[in-house]
């Protein structure tokens, strides 16, 4: 468990960061989401003392940050930026092993956890282990910078705009590959974003800066259904909002008895998802399907009485 | 700023006095001297050394400076090609002939006056103003390039109007490194008989007399300086119109 | 030129192969009745009978065909090699011939044909080579092979009746101290410097304000002449000398090796100092962040990503200070500092073109060494494999 407690940043005398108190649960993904200038990369610069609090700690797990020396502390904390910050001059195994390193691991275990990267990243370690960074492709460069984020199995790991520089097709794989992977391994993870969008689909919990100061800190469906600020509804975006709340839903929370013609939808689609395959083939309903077996049908009148209810 | 420009005006009037008033700097220079000997210079003019030096170097750099241009709009356009790998490696390599080398060099071939100074001077000139004026035509920006040849410049426009004035910071850099090693060349100029400042150092180590090697090496030395930071001011003001000239 | 996209004829070998012609009609050698009169020209094929220079002849003119296939670069190299085998057999036919019975004092020497040949044969090897582009073990690996073939040739004593070998054969002593000499001057300067200017790049790196203030100081203390940076040095160190006790016991002196050292040390602060700082910035700074954020100390970082990054323009910059100091050690001998530049002034003052050879030819070879082996090290130290660009 991380908690921020009242933590504040000065810049000549004007706060970046302004008292802002949170609590981040073991194994969730949080995402700060705010514009530029907002100070959430300097909150999240704050967490490994990249930038040292005005006021306020940090504490994880309970024990303040400022009771470890700045490296021993960041060595803990695993950290993947944007543009991925991998040394040109080593090879994929070097990079992704920095962290063990430092920390003194056997050549051993090293050799094994970079492995299981690897895999884990579904890059076959016997051709991406000797690689260079600039023989990658963009998507590689940045699993292999999240790779090394998570090498030494840290308590938290931070992630600032880490998918930015990628294309949008790239960019929705590794946020799936990153769902995945924070699942599997049980990690906290705390992500910087400026993308509502990306936010809303990371996020356990998503926290919205602006200012300075936290405007609202919930679950997604909070943050669309009852944004705490004008500011916070123009990020969730006006016309959007319905469209945002059913994307977070899957078909089988609404699933009913029934007929429906044509082709079956897989129950964990989601409610965006089955609308628009509404829309697209003039059907009322669909039929949803789970491993294969049909188990009922959803409608186009219960997703819309679904999104009007929270509108 | 203000201080920066003070400073430079003192340095000048002291080269200026140093050059024409050398006697006023008689009892500075005369614990230097040997035991009654001669404090200050007399054997020749130190305006007119200070010409003929200058006058050597602006001619070797202006000869080297068009031919080295140029060659490098020779080996860029597409006809001049294949030499463009030898070229390279011979300004490489050229430029670790030392300057000197070149000089006695070209003693044998030339015998001594200004003629062996003048070829040093030109042959080392080249090589730095060819390599900038070659790195810069040929990393002139893309978008540039492809706009000038859509608005319908023939080659030659497009050389004289485009490539050249956006090639001329990087070129100028090449031409002031040059000139810096043709001022210190130019001293050694001396050793095979060319009338330069030189003399009066060298005179001053033949002799024992410091009071000469320091005159003379202060006065070559702030020239050399107060050219090289006239070029540097030149460049950078170049760049920077051409800076707001592409803003615009 | 057979296609428009690829030229049968190398344009370069076939203007080498003209000039290089050309070139044999100039005089080959001269021959002098002794030291200090200007000599005679002498053609090639008149310096001895045919038996003797139709080898030579022949491999000079084969060289200069086998340098005009474009395409094949390695027979443009083996063509340069063997132009040159041609001139130098010709030089050794060449100088027994002539002096056979020239007079005791008569001296043989290299003419402008055969200065004019080297420099055409040498670019033809530079022009085949920068075609091959080899990889840096393989530059080293000529590099080699070609200072032995070298050194077979001067160790033979073949070329030994040639005036500059007489020059050498009365000074070989004098010779060997100045070699050492320039040696001590250029490399021991360059480690000064380098023991100097490196700390002082890191601390400009990790200091701004002290980087505006030094690196303008160090760049006008390199645009000063050598011959007036070395005549300041005389009366600072004079009155070091004089006033700092126990100074002239370790050799400190107003003339000598001292104030050269002391400038040559000068002249190199600036490359080394600011290809440090060059070199120390070259790190991306995404990964900078990155060794700050998973905890390297600032320590690890220089060590493991900023130094590894930058050295090859760290040792770019040791390259500029070598081959500087190589030349700028010539004019140490204008005060005194000894080196190879002795023989060229002692040269100039005597009009003795041999004697002024014996210094310029070692120093130039020795810079041109110098800077191969250098590039092939700066090449070597690329942080990651050629393959990458």
């Amino acid at each position: 468990m991380i908690e921020i407690d009242r933590i504040t940043r000065l810049y000549d005398g004007k706060p970046a960061v302004d008292a802002v108190s949170m609590t981040v649960e073991t194994a969730t993904i949080t995402a700060i989401v705010g514009t530029s200038g907002s100070g959430k990369t300097t909150l999240l610069r704050m967490i490994n003392r990249l930038v040292e609090p005005s006021s306020g700690e940090v504490r994880i797990n309970g024990e303040p940050t400022t009771g470890l020396e700045k490296h021993v502390l960041r060595r803990r904390i695993g950290y993947a930026i944007q543009g991925h910050g991998l040394f040109p001059h080593h090879t994929v195994a070097r990079n992704i092993g920095a962290v063990p390193r430092l920390l003194g691991w056997p050549a051993e275990k090293i050799r094994a956890r970079v492995d299981e990267l690897l895999d884990l990243f579904s890059m076959p370690p016997a051709e991406f282990r000797d690689r260079f960074p600039a023989e990658l492709s963009g998507g590689q460069q940045q699993r292999v910078g999240v790779a090394r984020a998570l090498a030494s199995r840290p308590d938290l790991l931070l992630m600032d705009e880490p998918f930015g520089a990628l294309d949008p097709i790239i960019r929705t794989r590794a946020q799936e590959d990153l769902r995945r992977i924070q699942r599997a391994l049980g990690s906290t993870i705390l992500i910087v974003t400026h993308d509502m969008e990306e936010a809303i689909q990371l996020g356990d919990r998503v926290a919205v800066m602006d200012a300075g100061r936290l405007v609202q800190h919930g679950t997604p469906a909070e943050i669309i259904t009852r944004p705490a600020t004008a500011f916070v509804a123009e990020m969730v975006g006006g016309v959007e909002r319905p469209l945002r709340l059913l994307s977070l839903f899957p078909v089988s929370d609404l699933i009913q008895e029934g007929p429906a013609e044509g082709a079956a939808v897989p129950d964990r689609t989601s409610l965006r998802d089955a609308l628009s395959t509404c829309l697209w083939t003039g059907r009322d309903a669909l039929p949803v399907e789970r491993d294969g077996q049909r188990i009922g049908r959803v409608t186009l009148d219960a997703i819309r009485s679904r999104a009007e209810c929270h509108a | 700023m203000r201080r920066g420009i003070l400073l430079r005006l003192a340095l000048v009037a002291l080269l200026l006095a140093l050059v024409l008033r050398p006697a006023w700097f008689a009892p500075i220079f005369a614990p230097f001297a040997p035991e009654g000997g001669p404090v200050i210079y007399d054997r020749a003019s130190l305006l007119s050394l200070s010409l003929s030096h200058l006058g050597l170097v602006a001619l070797a750099s202006a000869a080297a400076t068009l031919v080295a241009v140029t060659l490098a709009i020779l080996v860029t356009r597409p006809a001049g090609a294949a030499f463009r790998p030898l070229s390279r490696t011979i300004t490489n390599m050229g430029q670790t002939f030392p300057p000197v080398a070149v000089l006695a060099l070209a003693v044998p071939a030339l015998g001594f006056g200004a003629g062996p100074t003048l070829v040093a001077l030109f042959l080392y000139g080249l090589l730095p103003i060819f390599e900038n004026a070659v790195t810069a035509l040929s990393n002139l920006p893309p978008a540039t390039m492809e706009a000038a040849r859509g608005i319908g410049l023939n080659r030659r426009q497009r050389l004289l109007q485009v490539e050249l004035p956006l090639a001329l910071p990087v070129i100028l850099t090449g031409i002031r490194l040059s000139v810096v090693i043709a001022l210190g060349t130019a001293t050694i100029g001396s050793t095979v008989a060319a009338r330069t400042l030189g003399e009066v150092i060298i005179a001053g180590l033949l002799t024992n007399n410091t009071a000469y090697v320091l005159h003379g090496g202060l006065i070559v030395g702030l020239f050399a300086v107060l050219i090289y930071d006239a070029l540097v001011r030149l460049e950078a003001g170049l760049s920077r119109r051409m800076g707001l000239a592409k803003a615009a | 030129m057979s296609t428009r996209n690829a030229p049968a004829v190398s344009a370069p070998g076939l203007l080498f192969a003209v000039l290089g012609l050309a070139a044999l009609l100039a005089p080959f050698m001269t021959l002098a009745a002794n030291r200090i009169v200007a000599g005679e020209g002498v053609r090639a094929w008149s310096m001895a009978g045919p038996e003797a220079t139709l080898p030579g002849l022949a491999a000079i003119a084969a060289g200069l065909v086998l340098g005009l296939p474009a395409a094949w670069p390695r027979l443009r190299l083996a063509g340069a090699a063997l132009g040159l085998a041609g001139a130098v057999w010709l030089l050794v036919q060449g100088s027994a011939a002539l002096l056979d019975g020239a007079g005791d004092y008569a001296r043989v020497s290299p003419g402008a044909g055969f200065w004019c040949l080297l420099v055409i044969l040498a670019l033809l090897m530079a022009d085949a080579l920068s075609n091959l582009a080899p990889g840096p073990l393989a530059r080293a690996g000529l590099l080699a092979a070609a200072l032995l073939g070298l050194a077979t040739v001067l160790g033979s004593g073949a070329l030994a009746d040639l005036s500059i070998f007489q020059e050498y054969a009365s000074r070989k002593d004098a010779f060997r101290d100045a070699a050492w000499r320039h040696l001590w001057l250029a490399f021991g300067s360059l480690a000064v410097a380098a023991a100097v200017g490196f700390p002082l790049g890191i601390l400009c790196h990790r200091r701004p304000a002290l980087r505006e203030a030094l690196l303008p100081v160090l760049s006008f203390l390199q645009t000063i002449p050598s011959l007036a940076m070395f005549g300041i040095m005389i009366p600072l160190l004079g009155w070091v000398s004089d006033t700092v006790p126990g100074a002239q016991a370790i050799g400190i002196a107003g003339i000598g090796f001292a104030p050269a050292f002391l400038a040559l040390v000068l002249y190199s602060l600036l490359p080394v100092g600011a290809n440090t700082v060059a070199g120390l910035e070259t790190a991306p700074p995404a990964a900078l962040e990155a060794a700050r954020g998973m905890g390297m100390t600032p320590r690890q970082r220089l060590f493991q990503v900023e130094l590894p990054l930058g050295l090859p323009v760290i040792l770019a910059g040791l390259r500029i200070v070598l081959v500087q100091n190589i030349g700028l050690a010539v004019i140490a001998a204008l005060i005194g500092g000894g080196g190879f530049g002795t023989f060229v002034f002692q040269g100039l003052n005597q009009t003795a073109t041999d004697l002024i050879l014996l210094g310029a030819l070692p120093t130039v070879a020795l810079a041109l060494v110098s800077a191969i082996a250098m590039d092939i090290l700066v090449d070597l130290a690329s942080p990651t494999p050629e393959r990458h660009r």
